[in-house]
C-alpha cells in the first residue's frame, strides 16, 4: 500500500543507479545504459499497441477534422459553436453528467460510509452489492432497466397499485431513463474509491474528538468529512469524465431523444460517414476530458484517480 | 461507533436508506433471472408461467452461438497476449529509474482516459484503411490495447508490495534476469497476475462500443448482437443470455475475492 508514486519510490530501491557522482567508471555507465535499454525494450510492445491503435488514429482524426473541401478549414469546429444541434448536445451532455455526478455523491456516500464503518458480514454484503453490478455487463443492466421502466413495467405497475400515480409515467426513452441507467453504472465508480479512503480514516481520531466533547455530527463534519474529501474528489472526477463519453446506456435508455456527444460521433461516422464532423466533435470532447484531468492533476496525481497507487 | 448495531431512530433511518440504495444497485442485476424463465413472449414481471424456451432459443440459434464463440475466442486470445505484454511493461515501470517513465506510464493509461467512443472511431478509421474490419485479429488487437491499462495496474500493485532484492539475489547467484523473474518474482506476485488475467478477460468479453464499430459478419461479437437486439426489438432471449452472464460474473467475483475490483 505504498502512497508514493513510481518515480519517488525508485531511488530507495536501487541507490547504486541513482547517484551518478559516485559511480562514474565506464563499466558502471555501460551497465546503466544496458539496464535502461532493457527497461525500454520491455515497455516497447505495450507502447506500440497504444501508439498504433490510439495515438496514430487520434492524429488522423485530427487531420480529418481540419480538412475542408478544398484544403485547410476550421468549418467543422465553427459548426459546433454555431449550429444549435451541436451546441445543445454538448449542453445536454454536461447537464446529464453533472446530475449523475451529484446524485452519485448523494447515493454513494451513505453506502461507502456504511461499508467502511461496519465490519464482518454486513460490510462484505454491502460491498458485494456494489461489486456485483460493477462487474455485470452494462448491456445486461440496460436491458433490466428497459424492462423495469417501460410503460407497463414493474416500476409503473407498482406505483399504480400503490395508488401513488393514476397513469404510467414516461420513465424511459428520455432524459429520466438516461439518468437512472447511467447513475446505476456510475455509482460503483464513486463508492469504491470513497470506501477505500474512508477505510483508512483511523477510528482513534473520531474517538478522540468524541472524548473531547464534540457531538457526533460535529465530529463527522470537522474530522471525518475533511478526511473523506479526497475520495469524493477522485470518485466525482471518474464519474463525470466517464459520463461525458458514455454511449451504451444513454443510447439504449435515452432512445434517440436525449442525444449525447458520444451519439453525435457515432451517428456522424456510421450513418453519414462524415469523418470531419465526427472527428471535430470527438476531439472537442477529448479536449474537455483532458482539461479536467490536467486540472485535477494539480490537486491529486492522476494515477491515484485512475487507481494506480 | 457501529452504525447499524445500536437502535437509535436516526440510525434505523440511515440503515433503511442504505438498504434502499443497495436495492437500486442489485435489483436490476437479479431481476433478469426470473425473467429468463418466463413463458411469455412479451416482457412481464413477475412471469405468469415458467419455461426454458429462451434458453432453447439461445442454444439453438446459429447466430447467437457463433457470436458467443467469437466473443470467447477473442477474450481468451486477448488475455493470453495482453498478460505477458502488460507484465513486461509493469516490470519496467516498477524498476526503471528513467525520468521519462512517469510520462510513458501515463501514455499506457491513455486507453482508460480517452472516451471509448473516440477510440472506437479511431480504430475503425485505421482498420478501414488496412482492411481489418470484421476480422478476429482486428478485434483481438483492439481489445489488447483496451485491456493493457488494467493488466498493468493490477501487476504493478503486486510488484509494489514485492521486495525486488529477492530477484537480485537470484541473479547474483547466477540466474539470468528472465529465469530469476520466472522462478522468484512471478510466483510471489501470482495473485495480482490472476486478477490481471480476470480484468483482461472481462474487459474483452464485456467490450461493446469498439465491437459495434469494427466487428461484423461472421465475426460479430455477442455484445454487438445484444446491443442491436436491444435497440431494435427486445427479444426475451436476451434475458437468458443476461442470466448466464450474471452467473459468470458471480463466479468471477468469488474467484477474485471481495477485494478484487477494477478501480479501488
Amino acid at each position: 500500500m505504498s502512497e508514493s508514486s513510481t518515480v519517488q519510490a525508485m531511488p530507495g530501491r536501487q541507490p547504486q543507479m541513482q547517484d551518478k557522482g559516485l559511480f562514474t567508471s565506464p563499466d558502471v555507465q555501460r551497465e546503466e545504459r544496458k539496464e535502461h535499454l532493457t527497461m525500454v525494450l520491455l515497455l516497447t510492445p505495450a507502447l506500440l499497441m497504444v501508439a498504433v491503435l490510439l495515438l496514430l488514429p487520434m492524429f488522423w482524426l485530427g487531420l480529418q477534422s481540419i480538412q475542408g473541401e478544398d484544403g485547410f478549414s476550421l468549418a467543422n469546429y465553427t459548426r459546433i459553436f454555431t449550429e444549435a444541434i451541436y451546441w445543445d448536445t454538448f449542453g445536454t451532455t454536461l447537464q446529464i453528467s453533472l446530475i449523475v455526478t451529484v446524485l452519485s455523491i448523494l447515493l454513494g456516500f451513505p453506502i461507502a460510509y456504511a461499508a467502511a464503518r461496519t465490519s464482518g458480514l454486513i460490510s462484505s454484503l454491502i460491498l458485494l452489492c456494489v461489486i456485483l453490478p460493477f462487474w455485470t455487463s452494462v448491456l445486461v443492466r440496460s436491458y433490466a432497466w428497459l424492462v423495469l421502466l417501460q410503460r407497463r413495467g414493474v416500476v409503473n405497475q407498482t406505483l399504480i397499485d400503490l395508488g401513488i400515480i393514476s397513469r404510467p409515467l414516461e420513465l424511459v426513452h428520455n432524459a429520466t431513463g438516461t439518468v437512472i441507467g447511467t447513475l446505476h453504472v456510475m455509482l460503483p465508480f464513486m463508492v469504491l474509491p470513497l470506501y477505500s479512503v474512508m477505510k483508512k480514516i483511523p477510528n482513534d481520531l473520531l474517538l478522540a474528538s468524541d472524548s473531547l466533547g464534540a457531538k457526533p455530527f460535529y465530529t463527522f463534519r470537522r474530522v471525518f468529512l475533511p478526511m473523506a474529501a479526497p475520495g469524493v474528489m477522485a470518485g466525482s472526477i471518474l464519474v463525470f469524465v466517464i459520463c461525458l463519453g458514455f454511449f451504451i446506456t444513454p443510447e439504449l435508455l435515452g432512445g434517440g431523444r436525449t442525444v449525447l456527444v458520444s451519439m453525435l460521433v457515432q451517428r456522424n461516422v456510421e450513418l453519414y460517414h462524415a469523418w470531419g464532423a465526427a472527428s471535430a466533435v470527438g476531439l472537442v470532447l477529448l479536449a474537455v476530458v483532458f482539461l479536467i484531468f490536467w486540472a485535477v492533476n494539480k490537486v491529486i496525481p492522476i494515477e491515484r484517480v485512475l487507481g494506480v497507487r | 461507533m457501529n452504525v447499524l448495531r445500536s437502535l437509535k431512530p436516526s440510525r434505523i433511518l440511515f440503515a433503511a436508506l442504505v438498504a434502499l440504495i443497495l436495492a437500486y444497485l442489485v435489483i436490476p442485476v437479479l431481476i433478469v433471472i426470473p425473467m429468463s424463465f418466463s413463458e411469455a413472449r412479451f416482457l412481464q414481471f413477475p412471469p405468469k408461467a415458467y419455461s426454458l424456451r429462451w434458453y432453447e432459443a439461445f442454444f439453438s440459434s446459429i447466430e447467437w452461438m457463433s457470436a458467443t464463440k467469437v466473443s470467447f475466442i477473442v477474450a481468451v486470445a486477448t488475455t493470453v497476449i495482453s498478460l505477458p505484454i502488460g507484465i513486461a511493461a509493469a516490470y519496467a515501470i516498477n524498476n526503471s529509474t528513467l525520468k521519462i517513465m512517469r510520462t510513458l506510464q501515463l501514455v499506457l493509461l491513455l486507453p482508460m482516459m480517452v472516451p471509448i467512443i473516440l477510440i472506437a472511431a479511431g480504430v475503425f478509421f485505421v482498420y478501414a484503411r488496412v482492411g481489418m474490419i470484421s476480422t478476429l485479429l482486428g478485434l483481438v488487437f483492439a481489445h489488447i490495447m483496451l485491456a493493457l491499462p488494467y493488466v498493468i495496474i493490477a501487476v504493478l500493485a503486486g510488484l509494489r508490495n514485492f521486495d525486488m532484492t529477492q530477484e537480485m539475489v537470484a541473479r547474483s547467484l547466477g540466474m539470468n534476469r528472465f529465469r530469476a523473474f520466472m522462478a522468484v518474482t512471478l510466483p510471489q506476485i501470482k495473485p495480482s497476475v490472476v486478477s490481471a488475467a480476470l480484468f483482461a478477460f472481462i474487459t474483452s468479453l464485456d467490450e461493446t462500443v469498439v465491437a459495434l464499430f469494427i466487428s461484423g459478419g461472421s465475426n460479430e461479437t455477442i455484445t454487438k448482437r445484444m446491443f442491436t437486439a436491444l435497440r431494435d426489438e427486445i427479444d426475451p432471449t436476451i434475458a437468458a443470455i443476461s442470466t448466464m452472464l450474471v452467473a459468470i460474473t458471480l463466479l468471477m467475483v468469488m474467484i477474485a475475492g471481495r477485494g478484487g475490483n477494477k478501480q479501488a
